[in-house]
Parts: C-alpha cells; sequence; structure tokens
C-alpha cells in the first residue's frame, strides 16, 4: 500500500512534524477528491473529517432562506478545513463546498483524537497548529465583521 | 312514456331527445346553464343556451402537450374527455372582487360587495371534475375560515355528471380513484349509450334536487340490459385509460425524496409557464391584489387566481424562499401528491390528465412520479451488489 | 349583505392614536377602532392581516399587551410598499385590520416551567406580548429570562422598556449587538453565544424564540446542546401571506400553512420542514 507519509509532511499545516507523528496521523487518513460543485461537508452533517486541502478550493458558505447560500470564506491548497472535537462529535454550522476540482486530505477525528489522548506530545503538536489555523480565522473573521469599508 | 316518480337511487333511462327539455327544465329554474362548447377548434366550459351548444358528434385526442377535437362516427352529446377548462372557473373566478373602500374625510369606509352568487347548472361534469369540486369544497368549506363568495355558488350549483364511456388519453382517473364512473356528489349523472339506432341516458338520481327534476321529464326505470350497457361502457373506459400513477404510500416516497436528482431533470424542462396550475381542477391558489382608481377616492380589492410557479409567489423581503425552477416544481408536485395529503385527508389530483395534455413541454407527472420511485429500486439493487 | 363576521376578508377600520419611532425604519402604531368597543381580543403570537387603503395588506404581529386590548399595538418595519406606507402614517389617519390569527406562544402551558425568551432583531416585537403576558402573572413561572441580539445598538428596538426590564430582579434580560461603535457599552458577539450564559434547568424549561431564519436555527441547536428537548423549543416562522385564512396557499410550508397552523410552532412538529431549502 502506497504510504501517505510523503503527502501528510508536504502540506504546510503538518510541516515540521516528526515522522513518527506523521505515521500515526497516516493511520487516520485517506485521500479523497471533491468535483465542482460537490460538497465536502453540509449543515448539520458530523464533523467526522478535518481536510488538508492539497489542490483546488472550497468555499465555507451560510444558507440563508432567501439569499441562497452566502460565501463567507474560501480555502485553498496548503490550507485545512475542519473542527477538531473531543468527547461528543461536533455538528457543522455550514456548508462546504468544492468550488472546483479539490484534492484533499481526510483525517477521521476521532481516531485522531483518540491517538492524541495516547500520545500527548503528538496532541500538542496538532494542537499548536490547530490553534494558530483558528487564531488566524478569528483575526480574519472579525476584520469582515467590522466592516473596513464603511 | 309519461313522467314517472322516481327515487333517489334510481337508475332511469332518458331518450336522447329528452335532453333538451332537461335544460329546459333547469333554465326555467333560474339556473344558469353551463357545459362543453366548441370554442376556436378548443374545448372549453361555457355559458349554453341551448343543446345545440353541446359539441355533439365530437371526441378529443391528447397526449403530452397536445389536443386535438377529432369528429365521432355517432352523434354523441358526451364523446369527449376534459379541455383545458375545469369548473373552478364558474365556483371560484379567475377575477373575482371581494370589496371595494372609500378614503372620506371620516377615514376609510370598507364597502362590501352586493350578492353575486349565480345559481349555475353544470351540464356534463365527469367524474375526475365531480371529485375535484369535493376538494375544492374541503379546501373553501372545510377550513376555520369559510370563504363566502364560494360557498354561495357552490350551494346554488346543480350537478349534471356524466359517466366516461370511452377512455382518456392522459387521464389516470382508475389509478386516482375517481372514475370513470361517479359514484356521489351529483344531483343527476348519465351514462350515454348508442347502440345502432337507439341512443338514450341511463341516469342515476343522486338527490331530491335531482330527482325533482328529472321527474320532470319523461323517464322509465331501466331495465337490465341497459343498466348492463352503461356498466360495459365504463368498463372499457377504466380498462384504456392513457396513463397511470401507482399511488402506493405516495406520500412516504415524496417525503423522502426532496433532494432526488429527478428535480433537477425535470426542471431542465419546466418553463415555470404555470399552465398546469390554470388547468388543474383543484389547484386553489390565489392573490389578493388592492388598486385605486385614478381619482385615488375609490379602492377595490380583487382576487385572482395565483401561479405557485413565480418568483414573486414565495417572495418575503430579501428574496423568495423558492428561488430556483427546481423549487418551484417541485413544490406543485409534492403539494398536489403529498402534502396535500396531510391538508385535507385527500390527494389533491384527480388523475384528469390536463397537466399533461397542456403543458407545452409534455412533462408528465406519472412519469415523474414513476423515476422517482424507480430511482430508488436503482439505488436498493446498487446498494445490494 | 356580507359583514365583518360572515366574510373574513373584510377589515375593520382602526384609528392611529399614536406613533413611536423604535429605529430608523421601523415604527410602534397604537391603534383604536373606529367604532369604538372593547378592542382586539387575542394571544401572544398571533398577528393581523394591516390594511393601507389603495395600497395593500402585510401580516404584522401583535406587539402589545394583551391583557390591556383597549389599545392596539404593532410595530412595523418599512421594507414593502405597504409596510413603508404604514409607517408613514400620522396620528388620526385609518387603516384596515383583520384579525387576529395564528396560533400563539404556549403562554398558557407555562406555569410551572423556566421560560427563555430569545429574540434576534425585530424578532422582539412577537414576542413583546408574551414577556407582558409572563410578567403579568410572575409567580407562576420559575427562571425568567430574555436574550435579546441585533446587528447595531441602532437596530434595538423598545430600548426603554429593555432597560425598565433589567431593572427588575426577578427577570433577566442579556442582550447583545454584532458591531457597534466605541460609545456602546454593551456586549458585542451573537445573540447565539449568550444562550450559554442562560440559567435554566433544561428540563422544565420552555424556549420562545424567533428572529431571522439563521439566528433561529443556530440559537435552537444551543438550546438542543444544553440539554433541552425539541418539543419544548417553541420559534416563529415567517412566509409570504396573501390572506391570513389559510386558503390562498402563499405561507405554506411543506404540509404547513405558516398562517394557521403557525406562526409558531413547538420545533419538534417542523424541524424538518424548517431545516430543508427552498421548501
Amino acid at each position: 500500500m502506497e504510504t501517505l507519509d510523503p503527502v501528510l509532511a508536504a502540506h504546510p499545516f503538518l510541516q515540521g512534524l516528526d515522522p513518527r507523528h506523521l505515521k500515526v496521523i497516516g493511520e487516520c487518513a485517506s485521500k479523497v477528491n471533491f468535483n465542482a460543485g460537490e460538497f465536502l461537508f453540509r449543515e448539520q452533517d458530523e464533523a467526522t473529517n478535518f481536510y488538508l486541502i492539497n489542490h483546488g478550493r472550497v468555499a465555507v458558505e451560510i444558507f440563508r432562506a432567501r439569499r441562497g447560500p452566502v460565501n463567507v470564506q474560501t480555502l485553498r491548497e496548503g490550507e485545512a478545513v475542519g473542527w477538531l472535537w473531543f468527547g461528543k462529535p461536533y455538528h457543522w454550522h455550514f456548508d462546504a463546498r468544492a468550488v472546483q476540482l479539490t484534492r484533499a486530505l481526510a483525517l477521521d477525528v476521532k481516531s485522531l483524537m483518540e491517538r492524541c489522548d495516547q500520545d500527548q506530545q503528538l496532541g500538542y503538536e496538532l494542537m499548536k497548529r490547530y490553534a494558530h489555523m483558528l487564531a488566524v480565522q478569528f483575526r480574519v473573521a472579525i476584520l469582515q465583521l467590522g466592516d473596513m469599508y464603511g | 312514456m309519461r313522467p314517472a316518480a322516481s327515487n333517489l337511487g334510481d337508475e332511469v333511462v332518458l331518450e336522447a331527445q329528452a335532453l333538451q327539455q332537461l335544460l329546459e327544465v333547469l333554465s326555467g329554474q333560474g339556473y344558469q346553464l353551463v357545459g362543453p362548447t366548441v370554442r376556436h377548434g378548443s374545448l372549453v366550459y361555457d355559458r349554453l343556451s341551448s343543446l345545440a351548444d353541446l359539441p355533439r358528434g365530437w371526441g378529443d385526442e391528447q397526449e403530452g402537450g397536445f389536443f386535438r377535437l377529432r369528429p365521432l362516427k355517432e352523434p354523441a352529446f358526451f364523446g369527449y374527455g376534459v379541455g383545458q377548462k375545469s369548473w373552478k372557473e364558474f365556483l371560484y373566478p379567475p377575477r373575482h372582487r371581494l370589496w371595494s373602500a372609500r378614503q372620506e374625510d371620516q377615514g376609510l369606509q370598507i364597502l362590501p360587495p352586493d350578492d353575486d352568487a349565480i345559481k349555475f347548472a353544470f351540464i356534463g361534469v365527469h367524474p375526475c371534475d365531480l371529485h375535484a369540486i369535493t376538494i375544492q369544497d374541503k379546501v373553501f368549506l372545510e377550513g376555520p375560515y369559510i370563504d363566502p363568495h364560494y360557498q354561495a355558488r357552490r350551494e346554488a350549483a346543480f350537478i349534471l355528471a356524466v359517466n366516461c364511456g370511452h377512455p382518456c388519453g392522459t387521464g389516470f382517473c382508475v389509478s386516482m380513484g375517481t372514475g370513470p364512473k361517479a359514484a356521489s356528489g351529483f344531483d343527476l349523472a348519465l351514462t350515454e349509450i348508442l347502440e345502432g339506432e337507439k341512443h338514450y341516458f341511463v341516469v342515476s338520481v343522486g338527490t331530491e334536487t335531482g330527482q325533482e327534476v328529472i321527474s320532470q321529464l319523461p323517464q322509465r326505470q331501466a331495465q337490465a340490459p341497459e343498466r348492463e350497457a352503461a356498466t360495459q361502457a365504463v368498463a372499457r373506459a377504466a380498462e384504456q385509460m392513457g396513463r397511470n400513477l401507482d399511488t402506493t404510500e405516495i406520500k412516504a416516497l415524496l417525503y423522502r425524496n426532496y433532494e432526488n436528482p429527478r428535480w433537477d431533470q425535470v426542471a431542465a424542462r419546466c418553463l415555470s409557464c404555470g399552465n398546469c396550475t390554470l388547468v388543474c381542477p383543484t389547484c386553489f391558489c390565489h392573490t389578493i391584489e388592492d388598486s385605486s382608481d385614478l381619482t385615488g377616492e375609490l379602492s377595490e380589492r380583487w382576487r385572482r387566481w395565483d401561479v405557485c410557479y413565480t418568483v414573486d409567489y414565495s417572495y418575503l423581503h430579501g428574496g423568495s424562499v423558492r428561488a430556483t425552477p427546481r423549487s418551484r416544481y417541485r413544490q406543485w408536485l409534492t403539494h398536489k401528491l403529498a402534502t396535500w395529503i396531510d391538508q385535507f385527508g385527500v390527494s389533491g389530483c384527480v388523475g384528469c390528465g390536463r397537466c399533461i395534455t397542456w403543458c407545452p413541454v409534455a412533462i408528465d407527472i406519472t412519469a415523474e412520479v414513476r423515476a422517482i420511485r424507480e430511482s430508488e429500486l436503482t439505488v436498493a439493487a446498487a446498494a445490494k451488489e | 349583505m356580507l359583514n365583518q363576521l360572515t366574510d373574513p376578508m373584510l377589515p375593520t377600520p382602526y384609528r392611529v392614536l399614536k406613533v413611536g419611532r423604535e429605529t430608523k425604519d421601523t415604527f410602534t402604531l397604537t391603534l383604536a377602532p373606529v367604532q369604538g368597543g372593547r378592542g382586539l381580543s387575542f394571544a401572544p403570537g398571533q398577528f393581523n392581516m394591516l390594511y393601507i387603503f389603495g395600497v395593500g395588506e402585510v401580516p404584522i404581529s401583535i406587539s402589545g399587551d394583551p391583557d390591556r386590548t383597549e389599545k392596539l399595538v404593532h410595530t412595523v418595519r418599512a421594507v414593502g410598499a405597504v409596510s413603508r406606507a404604514i409607517c408613514g402614517l400620522k396620528k388620526g389617519d385609518t387603516l384596515g385590520v383583520r384579525g387576529p390569527y395564528g396560533v400563539p406562544w404556549p403562554v398558557k402551558a407555562a406555569p410551572g416551567f423556566d421560560v427563555l425568551v430569545i429574540a434576534g432583531g425585530l424578532g422582539l416585537a412577537p414576542l413583546r406580548p408574551a414577556i407582558y403576558h409572563l410578567l403579568n402573572r410572575r409567580p407562576e413561572y420559575g427562571n425568567l429570562e430574555l436574550i435579546y441580539g441585533a446587528r447595531t445598538p441602532e437596530d434595538l428596538v423598545y430600548y426603554r422598556e429593555l432597560s425598565r426590564w433589567r431593572g427588575r430582579f426577578d427577570f433577566r434580560v442579556h442582550g447583545t449587538v454584532d458591531a457597534a461603535k466605541n460609545d456602546w457599552r454593551g456586549n458585542v458577539g451573537v445573540v447565539t453565544n449568550l444562550v450559554s450564559r442562560a440559567r435554566f434547568d433544561p428540563e422544565q424549561t420552555m424556549a420562545l424564540v424567533c428572529g431571522p431564519g439563521v439566528m433561529m436555527r443556530f440559537t435552537v441547536q444551543e438550546l438542543v446542546n444544553r440539554g433541552l428537548k425539541l418539543e419544548n423549543i417553541y420559534v416563529s416562522l415567517e412566509r409570504n401571506m396573501k390572506c391570513g385564512l389559510g386558503l390562498c396557499g402563499h405561507c405554506q410550508l411543506g404540509p404547513f400553512f405558516v398562517c394557521k397552523d403557525g406562526p409558531v410552532f413547538p420545533y419538534d412538529r417542523v424541524r424538518d420542514w424548517f431545516l430543508m431549502r427552498e421548501v
């Protein structure tokens, strides 16, 4: 079986991770493809996977009854979209739709988090990256909300 | 033959030539006769002044997106199916003024309308359309609010039903349990029989009003062969229906298929023209329009038939809930066959076939349901492999 | 000859007694029947069809006190031709009223419960009669909390009343706006987040929720996360309405006519249809 390690190692989200951690993450990973228009996940779905995007573009959307889907964020290769939950599964508030052909690595959140519980060093490394990603997204969201243009 | 007393539930025979007399009895009682007639090469329902207005000797050929009158070999009075009009045009007119209002110094004056209930006698109501009338009764007369305009016309209406002795091209009344024989809801129901020299009607008496009318005409008890002829005529029609619709658990089927790709397929064809809603005898959606005259002193409120295929129909400030044609076709079909059952306890479809005949692109409601049902079998089969 | 009792499409003339401005495009009108009489008896959450001569009619929730019916109160936002005309009315003008219609908030079933009222934007208007009803009978309920959010401070309605309610010891009021200028001293953040701050026993709580669709969807999710049962969560839905009587078909949401089967629904009843798109 072809190993995903090199693909994983190449993704910026996992940059600098120890090879043995990459191997563990690889046990939860699979390659996925989405055609343009296909959904990575939809509102109400369980957040089963955390996606590392290798190619393409994903739009995060909120569906408004009269406006239709409102695109609030797009993510490209090198970025990630997902929710790392512990304990009870998280259910999505938004949709994520592939805008063009998108190739990604899907990390199964439940098994990933179980492995983090077993190997706390792995957990710490992952959480550092996740926290950074969230902080940046949060800052971006605040800027959007603050309406720089008004 | 002398006029003989007839009883409710009786079957009597009326000779064909007595039909004119029947119409005269009804006119004499103050009924406005409305029935099938030919107009611009098509079959409509309109005011009848005499027997001569009926499309005697005419039949019809109907398919998806196709309607033609065809001459019959026999001089039948009722040898055709249903045309683009239905009886709802008279009980629930396409445009109806509800009231007017004046704006005066002392304020708003609302002026209720004068009584305008017309006594209609509907001549030649097919069983599917008879069911459609009883379905609209549920809508307008059995909810928490009653429409008094519909009520007045409906209570005054006389119904002369006509059982179908020949199949219709796009109908599926047998599937929907609405025909080809009228079971109830009529004052009188006729089955037309032409056998060689003989031309007569086997008449069922449905109400005391019907009984009172028929007893003024020369009629006699129906004999067994005559009753048999009527039964055979209807049975022939039932066997040769142009379409069928499997209604097995149809509500559950449609409720779980709101995201079926079939909706995209039909949306690619549907023009959102709304013809289906206009010809459908049970569609009841309407809009309310307030307008004023040029002086600005008098305003009127009109009720007008509306069409759920328009973008406006579901508009709420900010946009329309059903923004895509796909969602609007889905709304029409699922309302007609599924949510209607939860709303009114019966299906909204009577199997008259009009929506199939009068769709410019020949979308067929029976084919759409069949496709959705079959798509589930395909998925199930694939899952087994 | 038909009259208002026999023809449900005939409006009754009402006169404007007072017009108060809530926000730049939202006004509260106080009305009384032109013919005099006892005024309109209604249940909290119901709406009337308001008619402007020559312009048209729109459904507007009643926003006044259901225990004080001598005056009829409506809060209207100017978003279309008719609502703009209503907001342009002056004291002494007349308009037509038909109603009240609709299924109300289940305040009659609330005694013994904690009640959580959650409003977004103008959603506070159809909830205000429920709040009045509950405050008028305060001892019958457990905890009573209001969570209210709007886009900006300028979009908050009933501002003075909110301050009065906040001053009570038996009614907790939490408010927030999405964004504000720096002279705002209240919370900034989305209303759905405030649910975590509310105090209630999920076994004995009834939630009344009204606001934009997205807000209701996510608020309900938060409530469910805190253990509230779907049948104890009530939402008020909005649809295009022409007749208000369940006859014209416009307000349908799946099998429901929002005007007569709603606008208030227990969430478990309407959830599947509410979450479907373009239905």
